[in-house]
């Protein structure tokens, strides 16, 4: 899977959005779409176990988990990708 | 903006020592009338009014007294010390200025926080819904815009000092096709406010914040929506303003309790110089808790000052706030009730100087009101990704 398919199918399964995941655009507001910010914590934790790294306390943020291309940034910076 | 002429405004530097002079002359006077029947503590909130007291926190350039939260923390423990159910309403007004000044940024808005300055209006709050199990971060009601003007109906267990309030501050879903989660906050004023009570209240404290429920219909001009997402107000500003103030106002109540104990600790004394009265030891281990109580809440109002916004925005801050906020509900009580062992029956009793039924009846309300549960199950989820070691 690529890093996008892996972050899409982790937001399938976790932020529990009012949208399908597939009409989700790159910079959809995935709080506007109905993430909690309890969602966000799940997504986050499976975003760490499908990649297998964890998010350094700076990413920790609110912003990082806004939209697919913001989780993509995210988890390319920790990979370092 | 012009200040109506029997509003004298006091400026940041004199609102602390201001609200203690009320506190004393005014509130303590009326605590017990306001307890017994509760009713809303009027004469305080108009000597406040008086001196420009309610717009503490509004910037000076919209005509308000330019103070910050601490001083206004400081207030708040000398009012909670007299009467903590002025100092909750206090305090929850408070909250909503400070979500204003800090989040509306319209030109309606910044018009309004000017008029709050100049008529001293005092703002209550309905954050909680019937249906959402008491969850402040989803709403059912929601926003219909139309024309520039927002229609709004919600079913609100709670507002407190609702029919004393000059306005509302809503939360809703930002549209009918929002999600619940998908939050705004909207000021919701006179004509266009309707509210209709539901049930009474009849409590074991804080019986002067009348906080029943109401039906509330509004109307108004759509620039009344604050700007910023709910969550973000919420994480950044109404959480944190709210534990410290809260915390202000127990911490109040506390010092009260530690006051009376003390006294009583002395007139035992001066009965029988030369021997150490029984209670002497309990009244010094209650005041290192009561100390532990005051150094929290300066450190908590020290370290919110120093956030920025991505600091107000971090896991670690939330979770120090929300600690605050357990912290500070659980050693009120823990701190009257050892007050009541060191005065006895004395403040068992409902017609002594040491009585603390009240002060106990109010600590009691302080881990409901916002569940502690509920702080913690949220500090709990927190944890799970809280790095470092902060």
């Amino acid at each position: 899977m690529t890093v996008d398919e892996t972050i899409r199918q982790v937001l399938a399964e976790h932020a529990r959005l009012a949208v399908p995941v597939e009409s989700l655009a790159d910079d959809t507001d995935l709080f506007g779409a109905g993430m909690t910010s309890h969602a966000s914590v799940n997504v986050m934790l499976a975003l760490e176990d499908a990649f297998d790294f964890e998010f350094s306390e700076n990413l920790l943020k609110k912003s990082t988990f806004e939209s697919v291309a913001a989780i993509r940034a995210g988890v390319l910076e920790t990979t370092g990708g | 903006m012009a200040v109506e002429h029997d509003v004298v405004m006091t400026r940041a530097g004199e609102v602390a020592e201001r609200m203690a002079v009320i506190a004393d002359t005014v509130a303590g006077p009326a605590a017990d009338d306001v307890d017994r029947r509760g009713r809303f503590p009027s004469e305080t909130l108009a000597a406040l009014k008086a001196e420009g007291l309610l717009a503490a926190l509004v910037p000076l350039e919209f005509g308000g007294g330019g103070a910050g939260v601490a001083e206004v923390s400081q207030g708040l423990v000398a009012l909670g010390k007299r009467c903590a159910s002025s100092a909750m309403v206090v305090a929850m007004h408070h909250i909503q200025v400070a979500c204003l000044v800090r989040h509306g940024r319209n030109d309606v808005l910044r018009g309004y926080l000017g008029e709050v300055a100049a008529h001293q209006y005092l703002l209550a709050s309905a954050t909680t819904e019937v249906g959402t199990g008491g969850d402040v971060r989803s709403s059912i009601c929601a926003l219909e815009v139309t024309d520039g003007r927002f229609r709004l109906e919600k079913q609100a267990p709670v507002i407190s000092y609702a029919d004393e309030a000059d306005a509302v501050l809503v939360t809703a879903r930002r549209t009918a096709e929002s999600p619940e989660s998908d939050q705004v906050i909207v000021v919701c004023r006179p004509p266009g406010l309707e509210l209709e009570q539901v049930g009474e209240w009849n409590a074991l404290g804080f019986r002067g914040t009348c906080s029943t429920g109401f039906v509330l219909r509004a109307t108004g001009d759509a620039r009344l929506v604050l700007e910023d997402p709910y969550g973000d107000i919420s994480t950044q500003t109404m959480l944190p303003v709210a534990h410290l103030l809260w915390a202000s106002v127990w911490l109040g109540i506390a010092t009260d309790a530690v006051e009376l104990a003390r006294k009583f600790v002395q007139a035992e004394a001066r009965r029988k110089p030369g021997t150490m009265p029984p209670a002497a030891l309990r009244l010094a281990d209650v005041t290192v808790v009561h100390q532990q109580f005051i150094d929290m809440v300066h450190s908590s109002l020290a370290r919110f000052a120093a956030a920025d916004s991505d600091g107000l925005s971090s896991i670690a801050f939330g979770v120090g706030m929300n600690a605050l906020k357990v912290s500070a509900s659980t050693l009120v009580v823990d701190i009257v009730r050892e007050c009541m062992l060191i005065c006895g029956l004395a403040s068992y009793r409902l017609d002594t100087p040491y009585s603390l039924g009240r002060h106990l009846r109010d600590a009691m309300g302080a881990s409901l009101m916002v569940n502690n549960d509920r702080i913690m199950a949220n500090n709990a989820q927190m944890l799970l990704v809280l790095r470092g070691s902060e």
